[in-house]
């Protein structure tokens, strides 16, 4: 992948950088995508270089604003989804038996 | 009356009164839809049927409902939040024929207040986006100029409500996307306080940063919407316990012991001269009305763009992996090629250009070796960011509210900016740290430019404090006319 950034120095993004950060993104691109986001994912983290130069010694980070708070209940069973309901948006539906259907994974 | 040119309350107060029917109203609401949405394209599912069966149904029934806070008012909802029975887009060819089958809780909420939803509003795609230019199904045009974009990405529901198709809607605000638009469009939109409302139901953007609010034609109507809206939720674990206080209540006009604070060094650049001209004729009608101007310093805040971007595309690409053509929406046909390659083809060919590129950039500052780099080095930048506005609001120095305008630019044409989506990040300079800080924002009108476009003054809050933000931008409302003038589509 993309190496790590210099302060004064664009990353620079390949072809093969794109391919693997697309697989692992599971996302298919074309040839045009390949070449415009390898420019603009650069562009980008230049952009973004000011922040490494921010001193944060000790900082902690901040995942989530929310004061910590207390969000237990009983774990008691409780009306949920019903399972054709959870089917009826599903592009290949097993209904009869229940399940969401997709292709082959094994043997592939 | 023609409900167009009144406020949801005095709607609401006229049905219970039965002076109009909320049939009537749902007609005369439909009609306008129907008149001048193909200009705006302000919509993408317009359920006309199920409005009218309901206004019938309040209609019916006039004691049940007769305390019902918005009985026979006409809403419109953004298309990222879950209306069961309803298709539910996130404007995206993905989830272009999903239909939930569940409400989102604030859906539930305003049926028990007798709103009457007459439809789902365009947006960017999954509100990824500062000018709905990132819609699967087109953009919507801004009623002011028809050439230009109404904003992002809540665009659909600030140019309704501008268009006064309907006197309230409802928009997800992740980076600006409520507060941006409403500018744009000259209305009023509100971001509430990062846990006040319940997120349930909506797609998830950035889920550390997302929250629903209201769109109105007055800070009165977002107040009375925000009412309704707000509050714990057991189905969102991230809405807080805080006890929601009567907004209306608090609208006194009364400015004097108002401390207003003014970031000046973050307007010294990039911000068009005559945003910037209406911004210190809003200041000096605040300082008028009694209240005291304070410089405060937010050092951070310059830093807030990427920091903001980092973060919002890492929860995205986190939150994105579901679209994935198992469980719902969109499924590529990839003829036996096995589960991965179907996943990776009904994403490209599911997703727009703007999403994806999040979705990499995303993948990418979470991946191994870059996750310290950016993304925690962005939540520690983030720390910073909160508390500096933390720093202002206590202290003897404290400030109640800081002002700021919401966009550094009036709204820009359709095409300007598509080609350089860092162009367009900057557009939320001022928005994004509400977000990152979890605190409560609100834009108000404050003016036209030269080019009679809109221009939006945004006020940002103490946590949970949307009554103080709501009284300060209802005291500013009064001294002005600027929510009263009607855009050029509606003398067509």
């Amino acid at each position: 992948m993309a190496p790590m950034l210099a302060s004064d120095m664009p990353a620079i993004f390949t072809r093969e950088d794109v391919a693997k950060i697309a697989t692992l993104a599971n996302l298919e691109l074309d040839s045009a995508e390949m070449d415009l986001f390898a420019r603009q994912l650069g562009e980008f983290l230049s952009y973004a270089e000011a922040v490494q130069q921010v001193d944060t010694a000790g900082i902690a980070p901040t995942a989530s604003v929310l004061a910590r708070q207390d969000a237990d209940r009983p774990d008691e069973v409780r009306p949920c989804l019903d399972r054709d309901a959870a089917l009826a948006n599903a592009p290949d539906p097993a209904l009869d038996n229940g399940f969401f259907r997709v292709p082959r994974v094994i043997g592939q | 009356m023609r409900i167009a040119d009144v406020t949801a309350r005095a709607t609401r107060d006229a049905i219970r009164l039965r002076q109009r029917s909320a049939t009537e109203v749902c007609r005369e609401t439909l009609d306008r839809i129907a008149a001048l949405d193909p200009e705006l394209h302000a919509f993408n599912t317009v359920v006309a049927e199920r409005a009218l069966a309901r206004a019938e149904a309040i209609d019916r029934d006039p004691e049940r409902w007769r305390a019902a806070p918005l009985a026979g008012v006409p809403v419109a909802l953004k298309d990222n939040i879950s209306t069961q029975g309803v298709r539910t887009t996130a404007s995206s060819r993905i989830l272009e024929t999903y239909i939930p089958p569940y409400d989102a809780t604030v859906v539930n909420r305003l049926d028990a207040a007798g709103a009457v939803i007459v439809g789902k509003t365009n947006c960017d795609e999954f509100a990824m986006g500062s000018s709905n230019e990132n819609s699967a199904f087109g953009p919507v045009k801004n009623p002011w100029a028809l050439d230009r974009t109404p904003g992002g990405s809540s665009g659909g529901s600030a140019a309704a409500v501008a268009a006064r198709l309907v006197p309230l809607a409802l928009g997800s605000d992740t980076g600006g996307s409520i507060r941006q638009p409403a500018a744009l469009c000259g209305v009023v939109g509100l971001k509430p306080t990062y846990g006040r409302v319940s997120r349930y139901g909506l797609l998830a953007f950035g889920s550390s940063l997302d929250q629903i609010g209201p769109f109105a034609r007055t800070v009165d109507d977002a107040a009375l919407m925000l009412q309704l809206i707000a509050g714990a939720d057991p189905a969102d674990a991230t809405t807080a316990a805080e006890a929601v206080p009567d907004f209306a209540s608090a609208l006194t006009g009364d400015l004097r012991l108002a401390r207003i604070g003014v970031p000046r060094t973050m307007l010294e650049q990039g911000v068009d001269a005559e945003v910037l001209r209406a911004l210190t004729a809003a200041l000096d009608t605040l300082q008028a009305r009694g209240a005291t101007l304070v410089d405060v310093d937010l050092p951070h805040a310059r830093h807030a763009i990427p920091v903001y971007y980092l973060v919002a595309m890492a929860e995205a690409s986190s939150n994105l992996a579901r679209y994935d053509g198992v469980k719902y929406g969109f499924r590529a046909d990839t003829k036996g090629q096995g589960l991965r390659a179907m996943y990776a083809r009904t994403r490209e060919q599911g997703f727009g250009a703007e999403v994806k590129r999040r979705i990499m950039l995303g993948t990418y500052v979470l991946s191994a070796g870059y996750y310290d780099a950016y993304y925690l080095k962005a939540q520690q930048v983030r720390t910073l960011i909160l508390r500096d506005y933390e720093q202002a609001f206590s202290g003897s120095g404290a400030v109640d509210v800081i002002a700021m305008p919401t966009s550094p630019t009036a709204a820009f044409r359709i095409g300007e900016r598509v080609e350089d989506p860092l162009q367009m990040y900057l557009a939320d300079v001022f928005t994004v740290s509400a977000n990152l800080a979890g605190l409560p924002a609100v834009s108000v009108p404050c003016g036209f430019t030269a080019d009679r476009l809109p221009v939006g003054l945004q006020l940002t809050g103490r946590r949970f404090d949307e009554a103080t933000l709501l009284r300060v931008a209802d005291a500013y409302e009064r001294d002005t006319e600027w929510s009263k003038q009607p855009p050029p589509i509606l003398s067509r």
